[in-house]
């Protein structure tokens, strides 16, 4: 037996066009036939997947990223069973789990206990098994006192726990996420992460849709960029997710063009030494050296020049300047040189500027923004990891009792 | 998917193999089995639903045939005047709204088996027939304590079933593939067209006009009642009032013609529901 956990092999879903939208009435096919005289009229199709192969080995944690309508939740479906795929097929090894919604199978009539084994079951797990961990699902939900009243009475937090409760005790060997860790509060949030890192250090295959690049980035070693149906990109977590990232970027920047006022324009960014595509992207935290092209047309004498750097929120994090520049007509390179920037992977803008005794020359949001791609250092849940990245080092010890000074 | 078989499931686990939807008869029996617990808790959410709705819960599955007896006793026994096999009209009225209600009902739950639930079907992976299947079940304790009515009901008129009570859990049984048959056929077409539950309450109706419930079949020319068993529910329902009371002939060549449409009916229905099931995701 080989290690693969997932094999696709050129995998296919085809939909008549509307047939996702609605279903029918009877009546519709009904005066269709009487109208239409026999004469059919073209289908349309399209393929939501397309001749996607791939393999996934044991224990292997992989993210599938893309845009909406991109596909990467059909390839789920079609993995889950949930559709049958139009050509191709796959061969999964192992116990195998969907959590597509967080309490699937609920009903709001049933108590908490009924639902628990309701979804329980649904959900692929024995009678005998739901017994068995009964006590730790409950505890698991914080929900114990109200164990025996209907669903209809919980409050939609109370019943998310309730829910996460039972999808968290599942045991697969494969595990098919989409998307439910974008439900709920933070806290709820951080709960399934630490129980999904839980469950991927147990050594089971998962296969994760998500939005959130940073939660693939943090889960996932690999990772498949899913665009049109089929997949664009794949390799290591950060190669994918900067690819995609800086793409869908891509899109904002053309139209993003700085204001000229004719004295002088700022043309493009780089950080100097990254390679060509991805000049944009930082991927070690070391001296950066910000590159800053300037065409100038005229002279200009003891101007001021400014560089910032925002966050995603439009707070500036860090910004300085200096003064008496003077710069002859031509194109100018301007090296800001900083000896570390230990920010959380993510996307962050760069502002420049040009001022002649406070009249603006050139004002520039920096396109395309500047994706940070190093490797986190920090605490696994986004809440508590903050802006900075730094390097850091725990040290606990025992102190002696006469060093403990009692209040 | 290959059933693993116990002794190595601990060295090699199971493979599951997607393919595109393959022939016209794909109905795994096997896994039907491995998912009989899920097949149990639909069941038992069903009943559970069902009594937690209703003000009176179970007084209602007694209620619901018993008035429909004391008005059929009425217009059709004492005012028309139709023959009732020599039974009480009481008795002989219960005996076959029974199995008929149990049907009718089974009928209408199955039709919103799927639709109703479609957030399920759209999530996870399970054997879509459990559904139906399911809805064929739960009506059963319904109708056992239906049963419970016709106790008292037959001492009172002093009938003592006889040896045929033993056929009475055929009669059932098929009863129930009947059922699901039919089932299987409406909950597939309610499915793919959304209107076809509109239809279901006039079908209901027709069909129980078409069976003996209102009247025995005896009012069939014997050379033809054999014809009258192509709908299945006139094999069902003489077997029914025969097999539990004792009186009267046991339904001969009827049934036997019952029995092979309702084979036909659930054969049918199988691999129309198998046909709708590998597209159902994409369209509920």
């Amino acid at each position: 037996m080989s290690d693969a956990a997932i094999r696709v092999d050129g995998i296919g879903k085809r939909y008549r066009v509307g047939q996702r939208e609605s279903y029918r009435a009877l009546r519709d096919v009904l005066s269709n036939a009487f109208r239409s005289n026999g004469r059919r009229k073209p289908k349309d199709f399209i393929w939501a997947v397309r001749d996607v192969s791939f393999e996934v080995k044991q224990g292997e944690v992989v993210g599938l990223i893309g845009r909406n309508g991109a596909g990467k939740s059909t390839l789920l479906k079609l993995l889950a069973r949930i559709t049958r795929p139009t050509v191709g097929r796959a061969e999964l090894h192992g116990r195998i789990a969907s959590l597509l919604e967080v309490g699937t199978g609920f009903h709001p009539e049933l108590t908490g206990r009924e639902n628990i084994f309701l979804s329980g079951a649904i959900l692929g797990m024995s009678k005998a098994e739901i017994v068995r961990k009964f006590d730790e699902i409950v505890a698991f939900s914080e929900v114990e006192r109200f164990i025996d009243t209907p669903l209809k009475h919980y409050s939609s937090g109370m019943g998310m726990r309730l829910a996460f409760a039972v999808a968290a005790h599942l045991e697969p060997e494969i595990l098919l996420v989409d998307e439910v860790l974008s439900v709920g509060d933070a806290s709820f949030q951080k709960k399934c992460l630490g129980k999904m890192q839980d469950v991927s250090r147990a050594g089971r295959t998962i296969l994760f849709v998500s939005h959130q690049i940073n939660q693939i980035r943090r889960l996932c070693q690999r990772a498949f960029w899913i665009d049109a149906g089929q997949i664009r990109e794949h390799g290591s977590t950060a190669t994918v997710a900067n690819l995609y990232e800086a793409n869908s970027r891509d899109v904002q920047a053309s139209s993003d063009t700085g204001t000229n006022l004719g004295r002088a324009q700022f043309l493009r960014w780089e950080i100097e030494g990254a390679n060509g595509d991805l000049a944009n992207v930082l991927v070690r935290d070391r001296e950066v050296r910000l590159k800053f092209i300037a065409k100038v047309a005229q002279p200009l004498r003891n101007i001021h020049h400014g560089v910032a750097l925002y966050d995603q929120a439009r707070r500036v994090l860090w910004g300085n300047g200096i003064d008496g520049v003077n710069l002859e007509p031509g194109i100018h390179e301007l090296v800001c040189a900083i000896p570390s920037l230990p920010l959380q992977p993510g996307v962050y803008h760069w502002r420049v500027s040009l001022y002649d005794n406070g009249e603006r020359i050139d004002d520039w949001d920096c396109s395309p923004p500047m994706f940070v791609s190093t490797e986190p250092r920090t605490h696994r849940q986004d809440e508590f990891a903050g802006i900075l990245n730094v390097p850091s080092e725990f040290t606990i010890r025992c102190l002696p009792t006469e060093h403990v000074v009692m209040p | 998917m290959t059933a693993a078989n116990t002794t190595n499931i601990l060295t090699e686990p199971p493979v599951l193999r997607i393919t595109p939807p393959q022939g016209w008869w794909e109905v795994d029996f096997h896994e039907l089995w491995r998912f009989r617990e899920l097949i149990y808790f639909f069941v038992w959410r069903d009943i559970k639903v069902r009594y937690k709705q209703t003000a009176i819960g179970a007084a209602w599955a007694i209620l619901q045939p018993a008035l429909t007896m004391l008005v059929f006793a009425l217009f059709f026994g004492k005012l028309a005047h139709l023959p009732t096999e020599g039974l009480p009209i009481l008795v002989f009225y219960y005996a076959g709204l029974l199995p008929w209600m149990y049907f009718s009902n089974s009928l209408t739950n199955a039709t919103a088996a799927i639709t109703q639930n479609q957030n399920i079907i759209t999530k996870v992976y399970f054997p879509r027939l459990a559904l139906p299947i399911s809805a064929v079940l739960s009506g059963l304790l319904d109708f056992a304590i239906g049963l419970l009515l016709l106790i008292p009901l037959m001492a009172y008129y002093h009938i003592r079933p006889g040896i045929s009570l033993l056929l009475f859990p055929a009669f059932l049984l098929l009863a129930v593939l009947l059922a699901l048959g039919a089932g299987l056929w409406l909950s597939a077409m309610n499915a793919m067209y959304r209107d076809v539950r509109y239809v279901v309450p006039f079908l209901v109706q027709f069909w129980m006009f078409a069976s003996p419930v209102a009247y025995a079949s005896s009012i069939v020319p014997a050379k033809w009642r054999w014809l009258y068993g192509l709908n299945p529910m006139a094999g069902v329902i003489e077997g029914f009032r025969w097999s539990l009371t004792g009186r009267g002939d046991p339904p001969g060549r009827m049934i036997i013609v019952s029995v092979l449409m309702a084979l036909v009916v659930l054969a049918t229905g199988l691999i129309y529901f198998q046909k709708m099931e590998s597209t159902v995701a994409d369209v509920v």
